[in-house]
């Protein structure tokens, strides 16, 4: 699936910044190691945005280009900043028969983003997953570390009203 | 000398060098295997699977493309089972490939077109289902990218990452795996320097030059206007291979005459703004070495390397000479000393440029190239010689059978050492013929710099001049460049004098050259064959040096003064600017 990219303002703080240039410092000019240094850039930010694939780039002396191939590879970089509530929905085979698209449908009407985004106020982001194991409780969405199970789409307001805070 | 291998290739034996590949084993026995992908040195990634041959004993068809001989290997290249994978294979790429074909730029020299034409597909449409449609990105002043054409064959990713540029790459993965740049920017929006080596690396008709054609038409067909063409030195050298004629065939007087029949109302030569390049240059050259100015002095012929120093080296702009390239000097005298001359005015003019060169269309918008003011571009159109082609297609004309004429003077004239400015060393060498003699203050009896001359990505020498070590090198390719300019941005190494083109192999090799198919261009000298038409016409020239050139000498006298005047820096000079922080990169 093609990768959404945010439009959200980045907003990196110099902290951040400073634990990137760190990870960099320590790989500079061992272009092999381009692809650990965007795993660390991605653990210190959350995501790659543009700003942070351009300071991985000019640091380890590749095109931006390559950093951002690399990123639209692997499903594991995001391109869009994970919200304080990380809302994965299963569409693994067990839980999509189960029902888990319409779930996720029913978020996105009720948060307004669809998989692979945020909400401007950094509350929510929203992704669809593959299976976590827990195809007994299909269909599955879980919340940070919480997980909900046999659900139906009446559960879903009630689920998302715990996390308001 | 390296080990031989004996292998057995359709019943034939043949011994290689160890190391060859299968493609290479087949290739000396006549035998070509069709390949897609695959770029000799560059791209060597057996991503497409049409070079697939049948190995005995392997377990399935390998792609010959990378596979290396082994004694006594027995190969077929050709069975039923070969042609029959082959054709497949194209069939898929044709399932999800825009086959407008009859109205394609590419129509007649795409290799996917001819693949299917040799191999016999019968249905291009017999895997058709989900079409990926991606728009089609206008933004760049000199090309068009145009996905729903691409093959991912990746040729142009290598070609823009030999360049030291790689604003091109793979996005995303699986059906969505497209071409693209950085978070799928526009290419008006990266650090692209123009130069069209994706596109002469294209095999279809995913990437093409901005047409600029139809402009010309209209200008020759407007008759308030006086139309004047000059055409770069490198064109004469490959125009010729767009109507079937040998690589290396100089078609200077067919050119001119085509040129004429086209409706042109003056057919001149960029060689002789190259000559003035070389006056205005060579006495930058000495005043800089004589009054402690910056150096090394580097050229500033390539609008390909122009933007590549402003977007990657903007440290070593001063460096740059402030000469304008001969197209823009050419531009500028026409609107100015010509017009004055002829009692035209400048917006009368539409001043058109005949080039190898893609940047060039970039170049003639830059800022500071308006040399007869109030907005007036020193030149208004700017072709390649793949659109100079098509206008002679499209009008008519039968080039092979054209007699060969003479450029319209006075601007026709020119030197042997202008010529080979279309060659990589071709513009050190014509800027030694000058600066040497004027440094010797003697006439010198050899003008043959051997030394620069040769397609290798860098040269160096040091020369005695008037007693002086003087420490030249030249480059060609924006990696070659790079590499340079690090070890003279830090100290490491010292130059007085350096060229650089943009293009590998100078501008014989420029992005608007006539397009080889990758099984030539793998295996043919394709730049040191053009180069070498150039240095057959400088070496049959009567006049050798720039200095030498009458209507130089004319000019200066008539109007400039001498080189390097305030007025001659008002017209023939420019500026540069950093552009490094305005682009992804």
């Amino acid at each position: 699936m093609k990768k959404r990219i945010s439009n959200l303002p980045f907003t990196g703080t110099p902290e951040q910044e400073a634990k990137l240039k760190a990870v960099i410092a320590e790989n500079k000019g061992q272009k092999s190691m381009l692809l650990s240094v965007m795993q660390e850039a991605q653990g210190i930010y959350g995501y790659l945005p543009l700003e942070v694939q351009t300071m991985v780039a000019e640091g380890m002396d590749v095109p931006v280009e390559e950093v951002y191939g690399i990123a639209t590879f692997y499903a594991q970089f995001a391109l869009t900043p994970k919200g304080k509530y990380k809302i994965s929905v299963c569409l693994g085979t067990a839980c999509y028969v189960k029902g888990s698209q319409s779930l996720l449908d029913k978020i996105t009407e009720i948060i307004g983003i669809g998989p692979d985004e945020c909400t401007a106020d950094g509350k929510y982001s929203l992704e669809a997953c593959r299976c976590i194991g827990a195809c007994g409780l299909a269909p599955v969405l879980t919340v940070n570390e919480d997980v909900y199970g046999r659900l139906t789409n009446k559960d879903v307001a009630g689920i998302l009203k715990k996390y308001i805070d | 000398m390296s080990e031989m291998i004996n292998v057995k290739i359709n019943g034939m034996d043949v011994s290689v060098p160890d190391g060859s590949t299968i493609l290479e084993a087949a290739r000396a026995l006549g035998i070509e295997i069709p390949t897609l992908c695959h770029m000799k040195n560059s791209n060597e990634i057996a991503a497409c699977r049409i070079c697939v041959v049948e190995v005995k004993r392997a377990r399935s068809l390998v792609a010959s493309c990378v596979y290396p001989v082994t004694e006594g290997m027995e190969i077929e290249t050709n069975t039923l089972r070969v042609q029959n994978a082959r054709k497949k294979t194209l069939e898929l790429i044709l399932s999800t490939h825009n086959r407008k074909c009859l109205s394609c730029v590419r129509s007649g020299s795409c290799e996917l077109q001819t693949l299917c034409h040799d191999l016999g597909v019968e249905n291009e449409g017999v895997y058709d289902g989900a079409k990926p449609v991606y728009e089609i990105d206008y933004s760049a002043p000199h090309m068009v990218r145009d996905n729903n054409k691409c093959i991912l064959c990746r040729r142009c990713v290598a070609a823009c990452s030999a360049q030291h540029v790689g604003v091109i790459g793979v996005n995303d993965r699986g059906f969505d795996t497209h071409i693209g740049s950085a978070f799928d920017k526009q290419l008006n929006e990266v650090a692209c320097i123009s130069c069209g080596q994706c596109i002469v690396n294209c095999p279809t008709g995913a990437l093409y030059e901005k047409d600029d054609t139809d402009k010309v038409f209209a200008a020759l067909g407007d008759p308030t206007k006086t139309i004047i063409v000059q055409t770069a030195p490198a064109v004469r050298a490959a125009l010729g291979e767009s109507f079937g004629l040998p690589i290396g065939t100089n078609v200077t007087g067919k050119m001119v005459a085509a040129l004429r029949r086209l409706g042109f109302d003056k057919v001149f030569d960029t060689d002789f703004s190259a000559d003035l390049t070389i006056m205005e240059e060579g006495t930058e050259f000495i005043d800089r070495v004589k009054n402690g100015g910056k150096l090394p002095l580097i050229t500033s012929c390539s609008p390909g390397w122009i933007k590549f120093c402003e977007m990657y080296h903007p440290d070593m702009l001063e460096n740059i000479s402030t000469c304008k390239s001969p197209q823009q000097m050419f531009g500028a005298i026409i609107k100015t000393w010509y017009a004055e001359k002829n009692g035209l005015s400048p917006k009368d003019i539409v001043s058109v440029s005949v080039m190898p060169c893609t940047a060039k269309k970039f170049e003639i918008g830059r800022e500071d190239q308006s040399a007869a003011g109030e907005g007036i571009p020193d030149l208004d159109i700017t072709i390649t010689t793949r659109e100079l082609a098509r206008m002679i297609e499209r009008a008519g004309i039968n080039f092979n059978m054209l007699p060969d004429e003479q450029y319209d003077n006075p601007l026709g004239e020119a030197s042997g050492a202008a010529v080979i400015f279309g060659a990589t060393g071709g513009v050190m060498e014509a800027a030694l013929r000058t600066v040497v003699e004027v440094l010797e203050g003697k006439e010198m009896g050899n003008v043959d710099y051997e030394v620069v001359r040769g397609t290798a990505p860098f040269k160096a020498a040091t020369l005695n001049v008037a007693g002086m070590d003087v420490k030249v090198a030249v480059v060609s390719g924006m990696e070659a460049a790079h590499e340079l300019l690090k070890k003279v941005e830090s100290g490491e190494e010292q130059y007085h004098f350096i060229e650089i083109m943009g293009c590998p192999g100078g501008c014989v090799n420029g992005g608007g050259q006539p397009i080889q198919p990758a099984s030539v261009r793998s295996f043919t000298d394709i730049k040191g064959l053009r180069a070498s038409a150039l240095y057959s016409d400088d070496k049959a020239n009567k006049i050798r040096k720039s200095h030498d050139n009458p209507m130089i000498k004319e000019l200066y006298k008539e109007f400039f003064g001498e080189p390097g005047s305030h007025l001659a820096h008002n017209i023939l000079h420019t500026t540069y600017k950093d552009r490094s922080k305005d682009y992804i990169k």
